[in-house]
């Protein structure tokens, strides 16, 4: 983080890259990992009842590269943050309300992730349609989880989710 | 669903899924029930029935349960295919486990699929025993193993344990030496190259801090091993027979590779048995194959009569 000035929003100093008016009320999920913004979108369903901005591959400092997303008038919610820190763990997150940031999440995993992770193994009882995957995650840095049914454990590259 | 007390185990109600479900103390109080059901056949579970859901055959596990709870009064049914039951007809399974919970006090599964008897256990109130899914678990083989470790070498910390043969596939050796980590003891696993050990479970001994070890040759063996922990090689793992002769002879005991690595080792074997252990062995007195069949009976005993809250009187 050093080198970056002070952050007063999760709307970095790159924002204007994308010419949409600042966020009134809503999240704006930033630092994602370049690539991922399309899964985070599948991650948070179709529910929304405003805008939608996304931003893809955008020049993040002097050589990475991000995704962001700014969703007016819906707050996400811990829950929500927990499944996209599976596939982007350093995203960040800030609740809008009136222009101002009145909340930031850091991502944390929860204990047990249920019906959001593929079971790779063909011979899993949870590969029938009619039960819900359950995962359960056993480190968070590198990533590993193991299935509640078959308790095969999957680290972070294996991981792909339903 | 924890019912741990303070100064007692309580294991009344629970189910046996998964070995990675118990601690240490509560391993413990399944191996010592066990030795107050050595020999004992009062009728405690009279009334009791045991409902076995067999939806893959598995004659001895099938014939152990039935006698361990016959042994103690109670009665078994069941189905010994999957192609006599329901299921052949495309029920679920967590629907058969409903309707079976009608019939019974306890409920046995054994499935092809992994993750089976955790599922079961989610459809019913009643206790679930696992009876081996897919090559995910079998933990009655696994109690059965420490039971006789226990009772040849009087400890379960500080041995020095061999595993031999097929490190990749056996249910039985994962689940064992995944146990193991609970206790304090040296792991040695001899396999060839192409039937090591996943990488999974070698994670897991790091993690544990277990001290263990990998080679190819069975004669880095030293001498003081306690525990020979053999398993069957079978030959549809390799593609080229050649490679498999000469895999099968490597690991193969008899009682001049014994001589040579000399000592008095406990030798075991989940059985069946092929040619990996010769039959010259079998009045060797570390020869605990056939202690293990027998002791399965007596640890499944143990755990009918501990999951059902129904005490030895
Ligand atoms: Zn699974």
């Amino acid at each position: 983080m050093q080198g970056e000035p002070t952050e007063p929003a999760a709307s970095s100093g790159d924002m204007p890259l994308i010419k949409v008016s600042a966020l009134r009320k809503g999240t704006v999920i930033d630092h994602l990992v370049a690539g991922t913004a399309l899964k985070v979108l599948s991650i948070l369903g179709i529910r929304f009842e405003g805008a939608v901005t996304i931003g893809l591959n955008l020049e993040s400092g002097k050589v990475n590269r991000k995704d962001i997303i700014k969703i007016e008038n819906r707050e996400i919610t811990p829950e929500e943050v927990s499944k996209i820190a599976l596939v982007s763990p350093r995203a960040t997150f800030s609740i809008i309300r009136d222009f101002n940031v009145v909340d930031k999440f850091k991502p944390a995993l929860p204990p047990v992730i249920d019906n959001l992770i593929h079971c790779p193994n063909p011979s899993c009882v949870c590969n029938d349609s009619r039960v819900a995957t359950r995962f359960k995650v056993e480190r968070t840095d590198p990533l590993k989880v193991r299935c509640h049914y078959c308790e095969r454990s999957l680290k972070k590259e294996e991981v792909e989710l339903l | 669903m924890t019912s741990k007390g303070t100064d007692t185990i309580s294991l009344a109600g629970r189910d046996l899924v998964s070995m990675r479900d118990f601690s240490r103390e509560e391993l413990l109080a399944f191996l010592d029930a066990a030795e107050g059901f050595e020999g004992y056949d009062q009728p405690i579970l009279a009334g009791k029935i045991l409902g076995t859901l067999f939806f893959e055959p598995s004659t001895r596990t099938h014939l152990s349960f039935t006698a361990a709870m016959q042994r103690l009064g109670g009665q078994a049914l069941g189905f010994a295919d999957a192609k006599i039951s329901s299921t052949a007809k495309g029920e679920s399974l967590a629907d058969t486990i409903r309707v079976v919970e009608n019939y019974c006090d306890i409920i046995l599964v054994r499935h092809p699929l992994e993750g089976a008897a955790r599922l079961s256990a989610e459809s019913t109130r009643l206790p679930v025993i696992n009876a081996g899914d897919g090559t995910n678990q079998h933990p009655t083989q696994t109690l059965l193993d420490l039971y006789t470790i226990r009772q040849k070498r009087g400890r379960l910390d500080n041995l020095k344990i061999a595993f031999v043969g097929d490190l990749k596939y056996s249910r039985t050796v994962h689940s064992l030496i995944e146990t193991l980590t609970h206790f304090d003891n040296e792991i040695f696993l001899i396999s060839p190259q192409s039937l090591r050990i996943p990488a999974d479970f070698i994670e897991e001994l790091d993690a544990r801090g277990t001290i263990y070890s990998e080679d190819e040759d069975f004669f880095s063996l030293a001498s003081d091993v306690d525990i020979l922990y053999t398993t069957r090689i079978q030959q549809e793992r390799f593609p080229d027979p050649v490679e498999y002769e000469k895999v099968k002879n490597a690991y193969r005991i008899d009682r001049a590779t014994l001589d040579k690595i000399g000592g008095s080792v406990t030798l075991m074997h989940p059985l069946p048995r092929l040619n990996e252990i010769a039959t010259e062995l079998d009045d060797y007195p570390g020869a605990a194959y056939f202690d293990q069949a027998r002791n399965g009976v007596t640890v499944r005993k143990a755990v009918l009569s501990l999951l059902l809250g129904i005490d030895r009187v």
